[in-house]
């Protein structure tokens, strides 16, 4: 118990004294978790569009399969980049595999589905009458659909954080694909798993705390805009 | 020629004829208002009329060229007219940049569109509004934001749905100024739909009823208000007492007709032997406790 105690404080300690070593952990977690947000957002929301916006047969059935998507197993999304930039592995030749590029990779990956299908849902959302009173004014199919994006900005926003939210929080990705390589690769999530199999609590309290502010912070977030 | 016209417009939902062949003639700055109960089928006509939706057969011309199947035609041909829907919605930005949206839509340079749509704001009233979201406006206020949005784009065709609808007195009455006011100002061709008899009658040049999704008359307001061509367009007009009866015998343009053994006489040109309804509106009738010496035509006793 006195251990534990004893940990909390120092953690709290490398926290306030803003700690070299965590503050470049928690700075490389945002940039890989930040970037690869934005890199499925850039997929999503254009996909997401063109779905919602067209009729197609299976329509209903992709959307069930994209929420299906939702829990995917973070282990089996590294294992499967794993697979594909391991020397032997199709990209091999990038030679991506313990890079932070291929976390970033590897995070799209797991949160392109929940932004898809969120954004899908947040299109959905839309009043139908704000279609009919865009084209009416003379928008054309593109203008109607960037005014209803417009009007589902909100939820749009929403579905990105919770995409954050599980992208720095994950684990298995980052570990398989990012090795938790000092100074290159390590991360909140995977220095905390390591850390604490080494005996290091302080250091993995403090990631812990942190970890669990940002996530106060992203809940805050959504909770605001949530209520626009 | 027409600006607007359809021939034999039908439209179908589930199986179920929301329209039926319906032939509709609008000149160029004419005001025609589509009467009828809810349900009729006007909110339908519009939204074909604006190219919404496609018709489930007939043909729909725009200043004499079929429109009905192009879809650049149709997209250049919807760019011409603005649409007020019944329930305004209005996008969740400022009331200048909804104003703003239709302009922008087409391109136009953003000097030109500040001025454009400060002017517009002032003509309906909402200048101290500019900057506020759209979405907290009252219903009437969001009203004259989507007039506003409408007649920004200077369109040739004004379609309104119920423009005053689920308003308050004050608010109807602000919203009929604002359109006589287009209707002065800017010369627009407009179709709007109204289940409000007196102000079809107010505002509009010539008046179609549409009931059941049939068009079952067009005229000016007198005609459909004093010489209903049917029952169920005397019933919607407001005329409560219809009584059927037959032609006895047509003279000179005075028909006498037998409606349940009394004899009453009309200015008719109906044949002999047909059966017809005849419309008395109350406030025709006089009420007297003997019988008045007076030119009235019919004289009737009654308890």
């Amino acid at each position: 118990m006195t251990e534990i105690g004893q940990g909390f404080i120092k953690a709290l300690e490398l926290i306030v004294s803003l700690d070299a070593e965590v503050m470049e952990i928690v700075g490389r977690s945002l940039r890989i978790s930040v970037a690869s947000c934005l890199l499925a957002s850039l997929i999503s929301i254009p996909i997401a569009s063109l779905i919602h916006f067209h009729r197609f047969p299976g329509k209903r059935f992709l959307i069930s399969l994209i929420q299906t998507f939702f829990s995917l197993p973070t282990v089996a999304v590294g294992l499967f980049v794993f697979v594909l930039f391991s020397r032997a592995g199709p990209l091999g030749g990038l030679n991506l595999v313990f890079t932070p590029t291929v976390m970033v990779i590897g995070q799209m990956i797991l949160i392109t589905p929940i932004l898809l299908g969120l954004t899908i849902s947040a299109l959905s959302g839309v009043d139908k009458a704000i279609v009919d009173t865009a084209r009416s004014l003379g928008a054309s199919g593109f203008q109607t659909a960037l005014v209803v994006l417009r009007e589902a900005r909100y939820a749009v926003l929403a579905a990105l954080i919770m995409g954050f939210g599980r992208a720095i929080s994950e684990v298995g990705i980052a570990l398989m694909v990012g090795g938790n390589i000092r100074g290159f690769t390590k991360v909140i999530t995977t220095a905390i798993s390591l850390e604490t199999s080494k005996g290091d609590l302080e250091l993995s309290i403090a990631l812990g705390i942190i970890l669990l502010l940002i996530a106060l912070v992203i809940n805050i977030a959504l909770n605001r805009i949530q209520q626009r | 020629m027409s600006l607007i016209e359809t021939v034999d417009l039908c439209q179908r939902y589930d199986e179920r004829d929301v329209l039926k062949r319906i032939n509709l003639k609008v000149d160029k700055g004419e005001v025609f208002a589509l009467i009828g109960p809810t349900g009729a089928g006007k909110t339908t006509l519009l939204r074909l009329i604006d190219l919404l939706e496609t018709p489930a057969s007939g043909r729909i011309y725009f200043d004499g060229i079929d429109i009905t199947e192009s879809g650049r035609l149709r997209f250049e041909s919807r760019r011409r007219m603005a649409f007020v829907l019944q329930k305004p919605v209005v996008f969740n930005i400022s009331v200048y940049d909804n104003i703003a949206y239709g302009l922008r839509w087409r391109g136009k340079k953003s000097g030109d569109i500040r001025e454009k749509v400060n002017s517009i704001l002032e003509v309906v009233s909402l200048t101290p509004y500019k900057n506020r979201n759209a979405r907290t406006l009252s219903g009437g206020e969001a009203q004259r934001v989507a007039i506003a949005r409408a007649i920004a784009i200077e369109p040739e065709v004004l379609l309104l749905d119920e423009p005053t609808a689920n308003l308050d007195p004050v608010s109807i009455a602000k919203t009929e100024q604002l359109i006589s006011h287009i209707i002065r100002q800017y010369g627009t061709t407009i179709i709007m739909a109204t289940h409000d008899m007196s102000q079809g009658q107010r505002l509009a040049d010539r008046i179609g009823v549409l009931i059941d999704g049939e068009l079952l008359q067009i005229g000016d307001s007198r005609e459909v208000f004093n010489l209903p061509r049917s029952r169920e367009v005397a019933e919607l007009v407001g005329i409560e007492n219809i009584i059927d009866g037959v032609i006895t015998s047509s003279e000179e343009g005075i028909a006498t007709i037998d409606v349940g053994g009394i004899i009453i006489e009309a200015v008719s040109n109906h044949p002999t032997g047909e059966r017809i309804s005849v419309c008395i509106r109350p406030e025709d009738i006089t009420l007297a406790v003997s019988k008045p010496a007076s030119s009235a035509r019919n004289s009737l006793s009654g308890k």
